[in-house]
């Protein structure tokens, strides 16, 4: 289960630019560390994200192993109309973990 | 004889009372009384204040939903600790307390264990399993802005001066106590850091050196492993007996859990 934190404005006007923040619990072990006997710790990683609004893709990134644990993003889109903000991470393995929120566009 | 011996019996009464009341003169807090985030940069202390982006939170988040979880066919948390029956808000301001049927020194941690068993029939959790991580921070953070009011019971004084005594002793190949640096150094700089006053105000707090939220049992080996000495296990007396002297030294001092630490 990871955790996941979504700040999407409830409602917004048309045409208005808003701030999203997304939030993930993901350890993002970079592969390049060693533990306390020495061993190499496997690299696990989130590889890509993406935040579709009303099934259009407004805002995507590719992962790399310098990004911190717990990946933090805050970006802007326009608020279009009415609908579903959904979230996407996929992790190196191809699991995946979503969430979503819902906006009014007046 | 009579009043000889009432008289002997005064006289040791009143030593037995000194020796109860000595740890009091020698907690010595710092002054003034400063939180561990007063040491960070602004930054961090920025991600620390914003509710939403503190990482910390996402354990908070977690937290919540095990305590209102039903497992099996035990009551959740949330059934008991209802906002009537009394909600848990400024409670673990209250921790570690003295917990006089097991004579020992009882944390958050070892509380939600005590309940996991004896209301939930619940098997403990292991010490820093995201589990126990996750309840240990949702409690902490009912308490946010409570300051510290942890009671001296006088069954408790051997383990006052047990954590008093650990950390006033130096230790490992640094021979240094957690005094040297946190009661006589606080402020003065450390490598690239500023040493803090080593209160637990903030714990279990997300760290940016372990990026990810660790209690302060945790924190303490990290500590111990710092000066090189053979750190203790996370739980045992020793530790439990620190964090109650610590959070008396610390008392007033405002609950931040979720901290964010360096």
């Amino acid at each position: 289960m990871a955790a996941i934190r979504l700040s999407v404005p409830d409602t917004a006007t048309a045409g208005e630019v808003i701030e999203i923040k997304a939030l993930i619990q993901h350890p993002m072990e970079s592969g390049f560390r060693r533990d306390s006997r020495g061993e190499a710790v496997a690299r696990d990683i989130i590889t890509r994200f993406e935040c579709l609004y009303a099934g259009e893709t407004v805002f995507a990134g590719d992962f790399f192993p310098a990004v911190s644990a717990n990946p933090f993003l805050t970006f802007h889109t326009r608020a279009t109309e009415t609908g579903t903000l959904v979230f996407r991470w996929t992790d190196q393995d191809g699991q995946s973990w979503e969430d979503a929120a819902e906006i009014l566009v007046e | 004889m009579k009043p000889w011996l009432c008289l002997l019996g005064i006289v040791l009464l009143s030593a037995c009372g000194s020796a109860r009341t000595a740890p009091e003169t020698i907690t010595n807090p710092p002054e003034p009384l400063l939180s561990g985030s007063e040491f960070l940069t602004a930054e961090t202390r920025t991600l620390q204040a914003d509710d939403f982006a503190n990482p910390g939170y996402l354990w908070v988040d977690q937290g919540q939903a095990l305590f209102e979880a039903v497992v099996g066919n035990s009551l959740s948390c949330a059934a008991c600790h209802t906002d009537e029956s009394g909600s848990l808000e400024g409670a673990a301001a209250k921790y570690p307390r003295w917990n006089s049927e097991d004579r020992r020194i009882m944390n958050l941690e070892g509380q939600i264990n005590a309940c996991r068993s004896s209301q939930q029939q619940l098997s403990p959790l292991e010490y820093e399993s995201n589990e126990l991580l996750s309840l240990t921070a949702y409690v902490a953070n009912l308490s946010k802005a409570h300051p510290i009011t942890v009671e001296r019971d006088p069954g408790a004084e051997y383990a006052f001066d047990q954590g008093f005594e650990y950390f006033t002793t130096r230790r490992g190949q640094f021979n240094l106590s957690c005094a040297n640096c946190h009661q006589d150094n606080w402020g003065q700089s450390l490598r690239g850091d500023t040493i803090s006053q080593g209160h637990g105000n903030g714990f279990p707090a997300y760290r940016l050196e372990w990026q990810t939220l660790g209690s302060l049992h945790r924190r303490f080996k990290d500590c111990d492993t710092g000066v090189r000495a053979v750190p203790k296990e996370l739980g045992s007396d020793t530790y439990l007996a620190l964090e109650y002297y610590l959070a008396v030294r610390a008392e007033g001092l405002e609950i931040e859990a979720p901290g964010v630490r360096r």
